[in-house]
């Protein structure tokens, strides 16, 4: 069922007499109709929103992965809300979400205002500041699992600098790591964002700050800063959204350990489902992260104005 | 008016150049050398005997087959993109009707949905039509999350064009269809390309899907031989490294080709 889905052609206009139902002839144009969007819509309604119904049903459910789910009610909520894990995960997740919002937004902005401007070597840097972007957290995550390695990585060589050298046997250290690599993947993300603001920040700002005799420092703050409001909203709502979904980090930097430590919710969900065969614990976890991300997307299309319907090669240079 | 060098910026710049240059500089020189030498002389020193086998050893494990595997599913996701957003993003742009503006904000909406949370009603029903350990029962849900986000890139892109240009083929009779296909198309090929970007980058990085859904060595995707080398060669790390620079190669060939248009592409990702 699913191949007729993706190999149906684009919806055409319906010809003859629907046509002109669907698309009158107006003074302002021939207009398509919603048969148009009509494919797109039912692939993602098929393999997004059916799923997102499922998993709030089969969080009542009891299913091992083989047979059918079974109706146990309430159980797996209380079962999750009654596990000390599970608790803690979330304040895991917050803090490591709050540690990267902390890192990345000034390390961004500072990075993003400094590549709008017109430095000499900005075009060679910028190359190689994008790189970590392309990069899968795949690759980011076991690249830095080498280079980390505990027997023949950079920190067993600089003891005097990390003590034993194995960040990953405590807890502190294992989610500095993992704030560290978000960080190095995902800054250079956000400095796109904010260098594209800045370049659309109006000159005559400047140069009437200039004439009053502003330095550049008192241009920072009371410029740049207010004119990149939105940008740090929009930019930080994406951190906290990818902050609540980081998941392959934790499985190949850290396995949610020392212990428990570095498990947070996406990795804890995982590993009960996938790993523990309990689905419907699983899917109560995972309905915990749907609404902690509706709620913070809901912000974004209100705070960016995404549904005001804005022009997306605004500010691109 | 603004003449004078950003200094604390500069600083700031140079040193992220290093956090960013130097683990890709260990990367490179590790992949070059044998493991003895690694294991002697440390990661930052420079390479003795230069040495292909980490590369080779990388082939060896099975990384043709899986480069072969990840090639499809870009390809396939791409495909269904294409072939699925443009008429969406017309229909959002240009109809009029409360239905297309439902669909709307349902993409909206669709923003929201992070892949861990669907992840196991996915695996239910993936399994239910008989698509489990398929590379199509990878490509479908991958191409499904590449939906909204491509969908608003397009629509930015498709919003730009003059109403003057649809009032004018109006004037001259053409269908919705032929305005499509010979004004919006070649129009808005800047928001094309962008999206092609996006869902590229999303099905080669892609991890959790082929995870969930794949098992066998023969339906296993570069990110996913990745993570099983590092499980079973985990201290072999010159061999784990030249693995990991071969899964980002292709990659980073397009981006010294065509660097402007990926950092627009990923620009798009964020919105505006």
């Amino acid at each position: 069922m699913t191949t007729q889905t993706t190999s149906a052609p684009p919806a055409a206009p319906v010809p003859g007499k629907a046509r002109r139902a669907e698309a009158p002839y107006t003074a302002r144009g021939t207009r398509p109709g919603f048969l148009w969007a009509l494919p797109a819509t039912l692939f993602f309604a098929l393999f997004a929103i059916v799923p997102l119904i499922m998993v709030a049903v089969l969080s009542f459910m009891s299913w091992n992965g083989l047979g059918s789910p079974r109706f146990v009610g309430t159980d797996n909520w209380q079962r999750i809300l009654d596990d000390p894990v599970m608790i803690k995960s979330i304040w895991l997740t917050l803090l490591l979400t709050a540690l990267g919002v902390a890192l990345q937004t000034p390390l961004s902005i500072v990075l993003g205002v400094w590549a709008a401007g017109h430095q000499r070597n900005r075009a060679v840097l910028s190359a190689i500041y994008f790189v970590p972007l392309l990069l899968s957290s795949t690759a980011v995550s076991v690249l830095w699992r080498a280079l980390l390695d505990p027997n023949f990585g950079i920190p067993a060589r600089m003891t005097w600098l990390f003590g034993d050298g194995n960040l990953f046997g405590e807890q502190a250290s294992a989610i500095g790591v993992l704030a560290f690599v978000s960080t190095w993947q995902f800054t250079p993300f956000h400095t796109l964002i904010y260098q594209g603001a800045a370049r659309a920040v109006p000159q005559v700002l400047y140069q009437a700050a200039a004439i009053d005799g502003a330095g550049r420092y008192r241009q920072f703050f009371h410029i740049t800063l207010p004119q990149l409001r939105t940008s740090v909203i929009t930019s930080m709502i994406l951190m906290i959204v990818g902050g609540l979904t980081t998941f392959e980090t934790v499985l190949i930097l850290t396995q949610g350990g020392p212990g428990t430590d570095t498990t947070i919710s996406a990795y804890y969900m995982y590993q009960k489902a996938f790993k523990g065969f309990d689905f419907g614990a699983g899917s109560a976890i995972a309905l915990c992260l749907v609404l902690a991300a509706t709620v913070v997307s809901l912000i974004v299309v209100r705070v960016s104005g995404y549904d005001r319907m804005r022009s997306s090669t605004e500010g691109v240079s | 008016m603004r003449q004078r060098p950003n200094y604390p910026a500069g600083a700031g710049s140079l040193l992220w150049l290093v956090l960013v240059g130097l683990p890709l500089y260990v990367m490179l020189a590790a992949t070059l050398r044998t493991r003895q030498d690694y294991a002697k002389n440390g990661p930052l020193s420079f390479p003795r005997d230069l040495t292909l086998d980490n590369y080779t050893g990388a082939f060896d494990s099975g990384f043709g087959r899986y480069f072969l595997n990840t090639i499809v599913v870009t390809v396939c996701v791409v495909g269904v993109v294409l072939l699925l957003v443009p008429p969406l993003a017309y229909a959002i742009v240009r109809s009029r009707g409360r239905v297309t503006s439902q669909i709307f904000r349902l993409f909206l909406l669709g923003l929201a949905i992070p892949a861990q949370a669907v992840i196991v009603p996915m695996f239910y029903l993936i399994s239910e039509a008989g698509l489990y350990d398929n590379l199509l029962g990878v490509i479908l849900p991958t191409a499904a999350f590449c939906l909204p986000m491509s969908a608003l890139i397009l629509s930015g892109a498709m919003r730009d064009i003059s109403p003057e240009l649809f009032e004018a083929m109006t004037m001259d009779g053409a269908s919705p269809r032929r305005m499509f296909f010979q004004l919006v198309v070649p129009l808005s090929r800047g928001g094309l390309s962008t999206i092609v970007v996006f869902s590229a980058l999303q099905a080669w990085n892609g991890f959790l899907f082929p995870l969930v859904l794949t098992q066998s060595d023969s339906t296993k995707v570069i990110t996913l031989g990745l993570y099983n080398f590092q499980t079973e060669h985990g201290i072999d790390i010159p061999g784990l490294l030249g693995a990991v620079t071969l899964s980002m190669m292709p990659v980073l060939l397009v981006y010294l080709f065509a660097r402007r248009a990926l950092v627009q592409g990923l620009m798009g990702m964020g919105g505006k």
